[in-house]
């Protein structure tokens, strides 16, 4: 279980959200600038809350004596906006990057269909290949949580409902605490087990 | 025709670029992504030598590293080592005068590309240090070459600031710009024409090679991931 209990200024408005993410799909809803995505970062240990606290399994991230545990060792699977694949490697290196089971990839690479990409650039491949190849390598690392940054926000409307569907799927398989961030209604009551608006930092019901 | 001006030039200019090189790119690296009070100043002073004369730059130079100097005291008390009128002095001044090049080039290609590159192998577990290696570096390498070429380029032409603190000794610390002024002060128009020639050739031949890989490297990674 991932729970969350933080507060950091922002520049607009003070973000404080408390709620827990069980092995479910979590989707974090609100509009633009709302502090999603800070959310998921803190999470992630990319930035840091003012004060509060974050445990994924009884692993608490803010341990009261020595500072927060690094970005690295969290063990949070998180797939960014715009992807943020290495541009200089093949789809293959970017899943390799934190492999830790060759057969996994051998496995999930074949369940999402991405085989035959493995040779190929970020740059020469489709908004709904690369969705894949950035989840396939979050997930190759055995996450112990996955993050998810508007991930089918720039796909059209048949990716979108595909690469949904596989969520899905790859969910029933791994059971793994899942935040995913979107500002869309309708991908927000397809993919959430659970429903959590946010708007101007705050978690409102 | 005797060349020692241009392995001289060669080797200077090289020891040079390496140490530039090297200390350029760490401190970009290090500045450009930590906040810090009087950062705005640390940049500028790391900039200056770019807007300076060299003869000002020499004449700082002299006054740290002479043998009354702050540093050049030490050094000769210490380790019985002397840095201006020695090749060694010309290295120092190719390397102030030529430092904020690089600095310039790699601080601006570590801000070039999206930095959720990076977050995104550090939440995959990669160490810091491997995500200089295999991230950072590659991905701001064609910055970092430009500003290599650029580097190696000011060293070779070094001339102010090597006049005043390694002064003009043949064979020790005559390099090719020196050997040009010197040779046209002295009438010998022959020699300095081969010399400005040899740079010419040098020169040319850094930023033809420069303006074919950038263009190269442009079409290799011709797409918004970048």
């Amino acid at each position: 279980m991932l729970s969350i209990n933080i507060q950091k200024n922002l520049q607009a408005f003070m973000l404080d959200v408390h709620f827990n993410v069980k092995s479910e799909i979590a989707v974090l809803f609100g509009p633009s600038g709302s502090g999603k995505t800070t959310v998921l970062n803190c999470i992630a240990g990319l930035t840091h809350p003012n004060v509060g606290q974050i445990t994924l399994n009884q692993r608490d991230f803010f341990p009261k004596k020595g500072k927060p545990v690094p970005a690295a060792k969290r063990h949070i699977g998180y797939v960014f906006q715009d992807y943020a694949l290495f541009p200089h490697m093949t789809v293959k290196k970017n899943i390799q990057y934190g492999l830790k089971d060759h057969h996994l990839m051998d496995r999930l690479t074949d369940m999402m269909g991405i085989d035959h990409l493995l040779d190929k650039y970020p740059h020469q491949i489709s908004g709904g290949e690369k969705q894949r190849a950035a989840l396939a390598r979050a997930l190759v690392t055995k996450p112990d949580a996955l993050l998810l940054d508007e991930p089918f926000s720039s796909l059209d409307h048949e990716t979108k409902t595909e690469c949904q569907n596989e969520l899905l799927e790859l969910h029933k398989l791994w059971q793994i605490p899942v935040l995913l961030v979107t500002h869309d209604k309708e991908e927000a009551s397809i993919l959430g087990d659970r429903l959590l608006r946010i708007d101007k930092g705050k978690l409102v019901t | 025709m005797d060349l020692t001006p241009l392995f001289l030039s060669l080797r200077i200019a090289g020891i040079a670029t390496i140490v530039v090189f090297v200390t350029g790119v760490f401190l970009a690296r290090v500045i450009t992504r930590s906040q810090f009070p009087g950062k705005r100043i640390v940049e500028s002073v790391l900039m200056l030598p770019l807007v300076l004369p060299p003869t000002v730059v020499g004449f700082g130079l002299l006054y740290l590293f002479g043998t009354n100097g702050p540093i050049g005291k030490l050094l000769l008390h210490w380790f019985d080592f002397q840095v201006v009128f020695t090749w060694t002095g010309a290295v120092i001044a190719a390397v102030v005068v030529a430092f904020p090049l690089m600095y310039q080039s790699a601080a601006a290609s570590f801000q070039k590309y999206d930095h959720n590159i990076e977050n995104a192998a550090r939440t995959m577990g990669a160490s810091d240090w491997r995500i200089f290696w295999t991230i950072s570096f590659p991905l701001a390498w064609p910055g970092l070459l430009a500003g290599l070429v650029l580097t190696f380029a000011r060293a070779l032409g070094e001339f102010g600031a090597t006049l005043m603190v390694a002064g003009y000794i043949p064979n020790k610390t005559e390099t090719i710009p020196l050997a040009i002024y010197f040779a046209v002060e002295s009438g010998n128009r022959d020699i300095a024409l081969f010399w400005v020639i040899s740079i010419l050739i040098i020169g040319f031949a850094a930023i033809l090679w420069l303006n074919w890989w950038s263009e190269r490297n442009i079409l290799r990674f011709s797409s918004d991931d970048l």
